[in-house]
């Protein structure tokens, strides 16, 4: 499997940046901020927004990659990288070099080609996909939690959601597709570097109008006094959760729902503790996905003659690629089929975190 | 939180037939900023309903952009919120009894009825209450009613009671069943007993206290089974019912764990993966295929707020049904981006007009379509010219109510149900009527820009056939998610869009959700689980096409 660290020699903008390598997707995050200050543009050029706040401006089989786009260059459904497309750059990976000129005009959802006659897709980016490119600055949440929390939070369009740590910002773009149009995210971190690079992500995936980035100590100093009683959905990814909950609880609206992510149960236990004082409905989540895998394969039924009775009873299986030219060996036996079989696939996440929901009570 | 109980004098205070009367523009807050949505409203929503028309009205008002709206109506918020907390005369709810042991969907009016028990109580109190808040049966000298807990629940103190003494209890002492013996003599009081305090007009929670006093075995037990032993007890003399937002999560679960076949076995965690792998976001055009009852289609219509569209496709002649999701609140604006085509409408060139036609005229003779229905569609038509939807197809099971028993139970809500009826309000049920056909208009634009998003919970269909002609309709670069309930048709349907080279990032995934009690020293995962939640197929449509991608020439 080629490894993300092959992107260390991707050319996503002009050399003349800075040539020293950037591991993957982090790459571009530093780099886009170099180019910006290098012009002066202060991020208005952000043509393409991950989501559609502009709906003239949706995907459609009309809408072409521009320059100025943010784009998803797709190679596997294990390697993706997030470039924003200029004018007289060039994206160089183990398939070639290829030029962004050549991608402006054509669909989005195209497949180009480099020098070398390699291929990859450009893609539009959507939150999903950015949790696939996204720079981990911090361990992050990946899809099955996140479109739970997303649920269980109760988040729709119009509402006021308060989140704290920031972290890398996958589940903030989430939570501000939810809450667009017309609603907010507010969220916090400590870590004022982290907060600042996470803030950059978002303008430039054109979310600055749904996301406010700030530098706070939750766990300290709680959340600012100005959100008290009008908050919808709090979410909490912090190494202490207790500490923040009674602020919490000041900032949600009556049967607001809280949600707090944590690694260990231990976490878990506490924050239950404290919970039970001003919140109902108390439940805890453990969320994991199961990825399978296809294969073309050949279902052979075993013949009388040359299997004992108890292998008959079952069809022996032969993997096999459809492409190779297998076929003319088998068909001397009987009955042998062509078939679609699935697995679970080998790899596996074992465990996130447990999800704990949380209703503040009615008074 | 006095602030937000003064949505609730604003309507009890004004008479509805007053409000009938009134011109369209005085009642519609927001009608002169956003024509169109008001137009909407006067269509869908008829004038002689006046249940139906109380209920919307918080509903589009939370709805509007304008801070000052909202703010006005919701306790001075300054964020423009679009889920009321309040109920209203006419919202659709949720009603938890004894803490999920039965679940019931009812719509809020004073007429309605809730038998909890053999006692049969008004939902009146629950009307212009937030939502989260918590009654409890009480017998008063006309009858049993709801009474709002509205200190804090005891259980939460006494929680924090058990807790402590549990928490002394793991590290001193090790009380167990040793002494237990079952032989029906731990209860003192009789049946008798009991009954002459009722009549002496105690409360449920004093009954429970009499329980426990005259139970010889009671403080034999540890704490926590002496806790189970009063939620028992208290579940039986006094039970109670928790008002909760139909919403998503409430709705989906509630079925999940009543009635899971009429939804698929779609879980909430796939449902929710579905909305997320499918990039449901405000201003989508979202082709829809919901065969798992309408659930799917309320998700995403909650998800848009009443932005972009939904376009419910289906195949053969006859629509699916979509009954789960008039139980959402949703107001006439989002009841107006909810439109259905016929798969053929949405593939065929030009001339479906006549088809639609003919299905029009079929739908008439079966009779089911009623008078004011038509005359309102007729208004809609002629006046506005921006909407998308062209008409209105009835609802085959009119006579369904939304007031669906989730519970062992069928009598739930009887009266009131029929007393909806005979005044003819049976309407208010259709607020939210997903059965209007897209208009050409519509139709025409899709096909020229195709769509956003596609969802298909087809659990019972082979998908690959489906699949294959649905994806065309999607744009470039767009993604899309295929529900099912067995793993092998989205295999096959996988392999299918792999060799065509139709989609990349294919991917099937099953979720898998658990949940923990976590108490005190007694943590653990819970002994019960869904083991199934079913599969899910996700990708993104490419251009395949070497002419597009070639650049537009």
């Amino acid at each position: 499997m080629p490894s993300l660290s092959d992107g260390g020699s991707v050319l996503c903008f002009e050399t003349k940046e800075r040539s020293s390598s950037f591991r993957g997707a982090e790459g571009f995050g530093e780099r886009e901020r170099e180019i910006e200050g290098f012009c002066g543009i202060v991020l208005k050029f952000v043509i393409v927004s991950m989501l559609t706040i502009d709906p003239s401006k949706k995907n459609s089989f009309q809408r072409c990659i521009e320059d100025g786009d943010l784009v998803i260059v797709y190679e596997r459904h294990d390697n993706m990288k997030a470039v924003k497309v200029k004018k007289g750059s060039e994206l160089q990976n183990r398939f070639g070099v290829f030029k962004h000129s050549d991608w402006i005009g054509k669909p989005l959802g195209s497949k180009v080609l480099s020098n070398k006659g390699g291929f990859v897709y450009i893609l539009a980016p959507t939150p999903e996909l950015w949790t696939c490119v996204l720079s981990h600055r911090t361990q992050i949440l990946y899809i099955a939690d996140i479109s739970f929390v997303i649920s269980y939070l109760e988040i729709i369009p119009g509402c006021l959601v308060l989140e704290s740590g920031t972290g890398s910002g996958s589940l903030t773009t989430s939570l501000a597709r939810a809450v667009a149009p017309s609603g907010h995210v507010h969220t916090f971190d400590f870590h004022e570097q982290r907060a600042g690079l996470a803030r950059d992500d978002f303008e430039r995936n054109g979310l600055g109008s749904l996301v406010t980035v700030a530098v706070r100590d939750i766990q300290g100093e709680g959340f600012p006094d100005e959100f008290q009683g009008t908050v919808d959905s709090v979410f909490l990814d912090l190494p202490q959760p207790w500490l923040a909950i009674p602020s919490a609880g000041r900032m949600l609206k009556q049967d607001g729902v809280l949600c707090s992510f944590s690694p260990c149960i231990e976490q878990v236990q506490r924050s239950c503790e404290v919970l039970r004082s001003d919140f109902t409905d108390i439940r805890t989540f453990e969320v994991l996905l199961r990825t399978y895998e296809i294969q073309e394969g050949w279902i052979q039924s075993a013949t009388e003659g040359n299997e004992s009775y108890r292998i008959t009873t079952h069809t022996r299986r032969k993997r096999q690629c459809i492409s190779s030219e297998g076929n003319g060996e088998n068909t001397e036996k009987a009955s042998v089929t062509s078939t679609v079989m699935v697995r679970p696939s080998q790899e596996a996440r074992g465990h996130t975190g447990y999800l704990t929901f949380a209703r503040l009570i009615c008074h | 939180m006095a602030s937000l109980s003064l949505s609730f004098p604003l309507y009890s205070a004004l008479d509805l037939s007053e409000r009938r009367r009134q011109p369209p523009a005085a009642r519609g807050l927001r009608s002169g900023s956003c024509p169109i949505f008001a137009v909407n409203r006067e269509v869908l929503i008829p004038l002689e309903k006046p249940i139906g028309y109380t209920g919307a009205d918080p509903y589009k008002i939370s709805s509007t952009s304008d801070p000052l709206m909202a703010g006005e109506l919701f306790g001075g918020h300054q964020s423009p919120s679009v889920n009321p907390r309040v109920t209203w005369e006419g919202c659709s709810v949720l009603l938890d009894i004894n803490d999920g042991d039965r679940l019931v969907f009812a719509r809020l009016s004073p007429a309605a009825n809730l038998k909890i028990g053999d006692k049969k109580c008004s939902l009146r109190p629950l009307i212009g209450c937030p939502f989260g808040s918590q009654f409890r049966v009480e017998m008063g000298p006309n009858g049993p009613y709801l009474e709002r807990c509205i200190h804090r629940p005891t259980l939460a103190a006494n929680d924090m009671a058990v807790r402590e003494k549990g928490n002394e209890q793991v590290e001193s002492e090790s009380k167990d069943n040793r002494a237990l013996v079952d032989n029906n003599t731990a209860q003192s009081l009789s049946c008798e007993d009991i009954d002459a305090m009722r009549r002496d007009g105690a409360t449920g929670n004093e009954i429970v206290e009499a329980l426990i006093a005259n139970s010889s075995t009671f403080g034999m037990k540890t704490v926590f089974s002496q806790e189970k032993y009063k939620r028992k007890k208290q579940k039986k003399y006094a039970p109670k019912v928790l008002l909760r937002r139909p919403f998503t999560r409430s709705i989906c679960e509630a079925y999940f764990k009543k009635y899971p076949t009429r939804i698929g076995f779609l879980r909430i965690d796939a449902l929710s993966l579905l909305l997320s792998l499918a990039n449901i976001s405000a201003y989508s055009d979202v082709l829809l295929v919901d065969m798992v009852g309408g659930l799917l289609t309320g998700a995403v219509a909650e998800r848009l707020g009443g932005t972009g569209y939904i376009c419910n496709t289906y195949f053969g002649g006859t629509s699916y049904p979509l009954d789960i999701a008039r139980i959402f609140n949703f107001s006439s604006e989002f009841d107006s981006r909810i439109v259905q085509a016929p798969f053929s409408f949405l593939c065929s060139a030009e001339n479906h007009d006549e088809e639609d036609r003919k299905l029009h005229e079929s739908d008439q003779s079966s009779g089911i379509q009623s008078i004011t229905k038509k005359d309102s569609l007729t208004k809609c038509d002629t006046s506005t010219g921006s909407t998308l939807v062209q008409e209105e197809q009835p609802l085959q099971n009119d006579n369904s109510s939304l007031d669906e028993e989730l519970g062992n139970t069928k009598e739930t809500l009887s009266s009131g149900h029929e007393g909806l009826h005979e005044n003819n309000a049976s309407i208010n049920y259709k607020s939210v009527n997903p059965r209007k056909q897209a208009s050409s208009d519509a139709i025409k634009m899709w096909r020229e820009k195709g769509f956003n998003s596609l969802i298909v919970a087809a659990p019972e269909l082979e998908v690959d056939d489906i699949v294959k002609k649905l994806l065309p309709l999607l744009s470039y670069s767009a993604p899309f998610a295929i529900y099912h309930q067995y793993l092998q048709p989205l295999a096959t349907c996988m392999h299918t869009l792999q060799t065509s080279k139709m989609a990349i990032g294919l991917q099937i995934s099953e979720p898998w959700l658990r949940e923990y009690q976590v108490l005190p020293s007694r943590s653990h995962p819970q002994m019960q689980m869904s083991g199934f939640g079913g599969y899910i197929l996700s990708g993104t449509r490419i251009c395949n096409n070497s002419e597009a991608c070639n650049g537009n020439q």
